[in-house]
């Protein structure tokens, strides 16, 4: 009964649809910027499932080629990121996002 | 046996992710990002990507997370976080806004058009002269996206770049060495 059962790209589309909602709701919910970074690759995750999920679906290795660009992306927002983060709590003892409405231009 | 497999690493992610929002410690979040990162790397293993769930697991698993940790062993916020909320309507707003994206996703999830076409042309995941994934990999990365590859290379550069300009101490020289006892204690030992 199980073998007859097949596992459509849509299961992964869903799953990734559901991965991505969690990581927006994360970004939303969360106040330490750390958390929200890591939600941020949840999100990212998500896109590269689907990626390469279409890659099987459509035949196509392209998908799987997009997901370096993806990993890239998302090697130097992290870099980038985390040091605004050091540079942060330099000044502050704090990471929340609340903290950063101190911010002036 | 794949679909066991599928449904074991799904519910792993989404219990993973959950984890990663849910958890207070910002270090129990780094782990329960790996607990997604590697599951997510077995889903690209069902879909025959090997090159990208190996690069999935030493590149995310291995140095972003690290990174992650990294920093919050070096800022000290490794104490709970209190997920208190000190605006009244930002919760409501964030679960229906979640609740829209996955709404829309799914919409476009289900549809044939999202997931029905057929590529004209390009290099298959499997078939054809290519030989093994990770050939097909290079074949395309390094013909058709050439130029997007050499942009990531100064996109690279300039985060690298960047990153070190916001983290130095600006303005600050590095404070000398004393020079002066340090033969004498090596001479000591």
């Amino acid at each position: 009964m199980i073998a007859a059962f097949h596992v459509t790209p849509t299961f992964y589309l869903v799953l990734a649809a559901a991965l991505f909602s969690i990581g927006a709701i994360g970004l939303l919910v969360r106040r330490n910027v750390l958390v929200m970074f890591m939600c941020i690759e949840l999100m990212l995750n998500a896109v590269n499932l689907t990626f390469v999920a279409f890659a099987k679906a459509l035949n196509d290795i392209g998908g799987q080629v997009l997901v370096f660009f993806t990993l890239v992306v998302a090697a130097a927002e992290v870099a980038v990121g985390l040091a605004i983060i050091v540079a942060i709590f330099r000044r502050r003892r704090e990471a929340t996002a609340d903290d950063l409405r101190v911010l002036e231009g | 046996m794949t679909v066991v497999l599928f449904f074991l690493f799904a519910a792993l992610t989404i219990g993973g992710a959950l984890g990663v929002v849910l958890a207070r410690n910002p270090v129990h979040c780094a782990l329960f990002l790996v607990l997604t990162l590697v599951s997510v790397a077995v889903l690209f293993l069902l879909q025959d990507a090997q090159l990208v769930a190996a690069v999935q697991i030493i590149v995310y698993a291995g140095a972003i997370v690290v990174l992650f940790l990294f920093v919050i062993m070096l800022l000290g916020v490794d104490r709970p976080d209190t997920l208190e909320e000190p605006l009244r309507f930002q919760r409501p707003v964030a679960f229906s806004l979640g609740a829209i994206v996955l709404a829309e996703v799914l919409f476009l999830a289900g549809h044939r058009w999202a997931t029905g076409a057929h590529t004209a042309r390009g290099v298959g995941i499997k078939g054809g002269p290519f030989g093994s994934n990770i050939e097909r990999v290079a074949r395309v990365l390094f013909t058709t996206f050439l130029w997007p590859f050499q942009i990531t290379a100064a996109l690279l550069v300039i985060a690298v770049v960047g990153s070190v300009v916001l983290a130095r101490r600006s303005g600050e020289r590095p404070e000398p060495l004393p020079i002066d006892d340090a033969p004498a204690e090596e001479d000591a030992r």
